[in-house]
């Protein structure tokens, strides 16, 4: 179950949200206008269980979120859901890797400081003998103009 | 009873004695009958693989997917702390500094080294590049991608990492970086056949014990690493799903 963000982690100016996330109790975020840059070169990878839980995260991944690795690990990914990504987008995420497809999407992630960071993410079932068994998770730099279409595009999906 | 080995073609001319070294080393230590078979590109290696012809493979991670989950290979070693990253670069007179200000139809020289131009790729798509707004010029090898860089037929060079830092300090003066990759899970692995499959456990014990002795050593040296490194059934899975990810 994720706890509610903590605002001595904050940095900058920020607004509160209440996000109702699935599966879980409705949780408190802070979030800023503050974007960390995505870092050339890196990819951020992570696996979770079929429920969405963190299983691995690579150290690209606790660097960006801001989360020490024993924070992440046992959380939900969606402890990364900024408010500003409709949640339509994660429908629809779920409906093709559940068809055992690959999904593709831009996504705005929640940083542990309330800051943001955008992402180009591909997520793809883990089938082991025929099951699946969880998700693998890459996200790489996206560009500029994809980022730019997203931000006009999302506040239209709410 | 012989088995045929091979190497990714990407494998650098530095090593090819190396690989020779180590096929002797490795029949003796099998007992078994090894014939080491070098392809000159991908397509025919991996038509020899599609026929069943290979028994053991140095392979690159593009090919590991098909390797196990069509033709039943499973995993031995790895090379210890050599992962296939990526360079992007151009020539130093190029007024650009950053992937994102590359103009579309740039003129790209690549090797046919499959990860490295996927890794590439993925690089050039920050600048909205991509295969249908570039033009792709494909060189036998590295050195043929600095000289298109220097003599302006290419604009932009996608690199291993490793030949691009092996480069003399002359030519690397006349390129410039304008991302290396940092992925560090990605990498070519020495994978076993269903012919061999059972001795996999021992054979894994003999490779991961080679530098133990000076022996051994000067083998490995001669490949250009000083260790083999296990590699788990699981952690060529978690690197299929990888590569799945990423391929475009």
């Amino acid at each position: 179950m994720l706890q509610d963000m903590q605002l001595e982690n904050i940095v900058g100016e920020y607004k509160e949200a209440i996000l109702n996330l699935y599966g879980s109790t409705p949780r408190k975020i802070y979030y800023t206008e503050i974007e960390t840059p995505y870092p050339d070169g890196k990819l951020i990878v992570s696996t979770t269980d079929k429920a969405g839980i963190i299983t691995h995260v690579n150290q690209s991944f606790v660097e960006m979120s801001g989360y020490r690795e024993e924070e992440l690990i046992n959380a939900p990914h969606s402890i990364l859901r900024h408010p500003d990504m409709p949640s339509v987008a994660f429908k629809d995420l779920w409906d093709t890797v559940n068809k055992g497809e690959k999904w593709q999407g831009i996504v705005k992630n929640l940083r542990k400081d309330g800051g943001y960071y955008w992402v180009k993410a591909t997520v793809i079932p883990n089938i082991r003998n025929g099951q699946v068994v969880g998700y693998t998770s890459v996200r790489r730099k996206p560009s500029r103009t994809k980022v730019n279409e997203c931000i006009q595009l999302y506040p239209t999906l709410f | 009873m012989s088995y045929t080995f091979t190497v990714s073609p990407d494998f650098s001319p530095n090593y090819l004695a190396g690989w020779y070294i180590f096929n002797t080393w490795l029949q003796i230590q099998t007992g078994e009958a090894i014939h080491l078979e070098l392809y000159d590109d991908f397509q025919a290696q991996r038509t020899a693989i599609q026929a069943n012809q290979i028994d053991l493979i140095y392979a690159n991670p593009f090919d590991a997917a098909m390797l196990v989950r069509e033709k039943g290979f499973l995993p031995l070693v790895k090379a210890e702390g050599i992962s296939d990253e990526a360079i992007i670069a151009v020539n130093a007179n190029n007024p650009v500094e950053d992937v994102a200000q590359l103009p579309t139809g740039i003129r790209v020289a690549v090797t046919e080294d499959p990860d490295v131009h996927m890794i590439g790729m993925i690089m050039l798509e920050v600048g909205d590049l991509d295969a249908s707004n570039i033009q792709t010029c494909f060189c036998n090898n590295h050195i043929l991608i600095v000289k298109n860089l220097i003599q302006d037929k290419a604009d932009v060079g996608i690199f291993l990492a490793k030949a691009f830092d092996d480069l003399s300090n002359l030519t690397k003066k006349q390129l410039k970086i304008l991302v290396r990759s940092q992925i560090s899970v990605i990498h070519h692995s020495l994978m076993i056949g269903p012919k061999l499959a059972e001795r996999q456990t021992e054979i894994q014990a003999l490779l991961l014990s080679m530098n133990n002795d000076d022996k051994g050593k000067n083998v490995l040296n001669s490949l250009g690493f000083n260790a083999w490194a296990k590699v788990e059934d699981e952690e060529m899975e978690f690197m299929i799903d990888l590569m799945d990810t990423l391929i475009i």
